[in-house]
């Protein structure tokens, strides 16, 4: 549903109907996550394991390059910081508490 | 001009729906309620209506091929009664959840088990925080006008709620009574054409209906929900008021019968209201200032209103058709005395529950609770909080 961030119960449709069709992709799912992945660049080798790995596609790449982490979408569920291989054991993902983002 | 016919409830209500003209009826035959949907589909059979009458295998399969057709974008209703009622149970909460303005007629009936066929108001009173409108009846004509209403409130843009208008099963469903009713075209004039909200077959506008719903924004379409259940009672009232144009018969959120000066009062819903009004002219007649608060509107709940009009009594008797087995008392009551909480110095109130699987209560049952009520308004003192009326000890 493709509703205002600040809207309110007198804002949105009644019963969560969706009246716009085709707008599943502005249903942003990252809201479920209790965990996020944070990046640390200088551990990064660019193997791009975490953009293999991640069930979404919150991973995003550029010119073959990790470029961000899409937190819209990311659940937070750590399989990317699991898989990172990291530089000489350091990892270049680490999960920490969403609130403490 | 109003056409005066001998009809039974159901027939009455038959007859609402047959006026009305639904486009959609998707119904289970269950007693007392069987006769509605049988004379309905003889209707349908003989091309008195347009309707698309479903047979459908259950009541389970009655309100989900109603919350079907409502989502389609039809007028759409079905009736039941008790067990009926009870096996809809998971669809009912939808149909209100999804806001969809079906009107369900409900034959009161005793909730299994034991099984029983009779009327109380189990079945209703169980569906009370299910987000339906709740519409009680007297007699066959109040069946009938409040049949003829429900429509109108249900699909009313700030409220869109489901409605049950609800019968005592047989006392008034199987009784046939002298009423009026409206000529065809009145009542589809009332009525007016329906135009669905965000209907499915719109396929110009495709939207999606009851989609899941998490915890991001399901609590603010129940707030929605709340809040049009709070807009039901104007529109109630409003709507009441151009039917009263129309029929001379007026309909508030409840009738206070002999109330203005009463010192002792009843709560009722339902045909036993007609018995209390015998015992309260019998007692008006001795001098007893008895009067009676018959609630029509049970959902939305007017609790201001009857805390307004209950004020000045003494003692005030809550009439219970069903127990909440919650070992204090009925449903009516816990929500008549959450109302007068707030009443400084308000009446003295007591529990009756009574008529339960149809066992029946006569004006000399509903005397001996106005008997009890005077002791309570001379004494001050309640002695018993619940009273199981007419039961054998």
């Amino acid at each position: 549903m493709s509703v205002p961030k600040d809207a309110g119960w007198k804002d949105v449709p009644k019963a969560g109907r969706i009246l716009e069709p085709g707008s599943a992709a502005k249903y942003e799912t990252g809201g479920w996550r209790t965990y996020r992945p944070v990046h640390i660049p200088e551990n990064c080798i660019n193997c791009l394991f975490c953009w293999i790995y991640c069930p979404d596609q919150a991973i995003l790449v550029e010119d073959g390059k990790f470029k961000g982490i899409d937190y819209a979408y990311c659940k937070g569920c750590g399989i990317c910081a699991t898989e990172c291989p990291g530089k000489r054991g350091n990892k270049a993902l680490k999960m920490i508490l969403d609130e403490e983002a | 001009m109003s056409i005066r016919v001998g009809k039974t409830g159901n027939e009455a209500v038959a007859e609402a729906m047959r006026q009305i003209n639904p486009d959609v009826v998707a119904a289970y035959p269950i007693t007392p309620q069987t006769e509605i949907v049988q004379i309905f589909s003889s209707f349908v059979a003989n091309g008195k209506v347009d309707t698309e009458f479903v047979t459908v295998e259950s009541e389970h399969s009655a309100m989900s091929a109603t919350v079907g057709a409502a989502s389609a974008g039809a007028r759409s209703m079905t009736a039941t009664s008790a067990n009926g009622l009870a096996f809809m149970w998971e669809i009912v909460y939808i149909a209100a959840g999804m806001r969809l303005p079906i009107v369900m007629p409900v034959v009161n009936r005793a909730l299994s088990g034991p099984l029983n066929i009779h009327c109380d108001h189990s079945d209703t009173m169980g569906a009370r925080d299910s987000g339906w409108i709740q519409l009680f009846s007297e007699n066959a004509q109040e069946a009938y006008d409040n049949a003829v209403q429900a429509p109108r409130i249900a699909e009313n843009p700030d409220v869109k709620l489901p409605v049950m208008v609800t019968m005592d099963g047989f006392i008034i469903s199987h009784a046939m009574e002298v009423m009026e009713i409206l000529e065809d075209e009145k009542v589809r004039e009332f009525i007016g054409k329906y135009v669905p909200e965000n209907p499915l077959l719109d396929v110009d506008n495709p939207v999606t209906l009851g989609p899941v719903d998490l915890q991001d924004w399901n609590f603010e379409h129940k707030r929605q929900q709340a809040e049009a259940m709070r807009n039901a009672k104007p529109v109630i009232l409003d709507v009441a008021s151009e039917y009263a144009k129309l029929t001379g018969r007026k309909y508030g959120l409840f009738e206070e019968y002999k109330l203005d000066d009463a010192d002792i009062a009843i709560v009722v819903l339902g045909s036993t209201a007609g018995t209390a009004k015998v015992a309260v002219n019998a007692l008006r007649a001795k001098g007893v200032r008895a009067g009676m608060l018959k609630m029509r509107v049970f959902r939305p709940f007017p609790a201001e209103e009857i805390a307004d009009a209950l004020k000045h009594v003494k003692a005030v008797a809550v009439m219970d058709r069903s127990d909440s087995f919650n070992a204090v008392g009925g449903p009516v009551f816990v929500d008549v005395r959450s109302a007068l909480y707030d009443v400084d110095n308000g009446p003295k109130i007591v529990n009756y529950i009574y008529g339960i699987g149809g066992r029946d209560v006569t004006p000399d049952h509903v005397k001996t609770v106005y008997a009890d009520l005077a002791k309570i308004a001379e004494t001050g003192q309640v002695e018993n909080p619940l009273t199981y009326l007419g039961i054998r000890e």
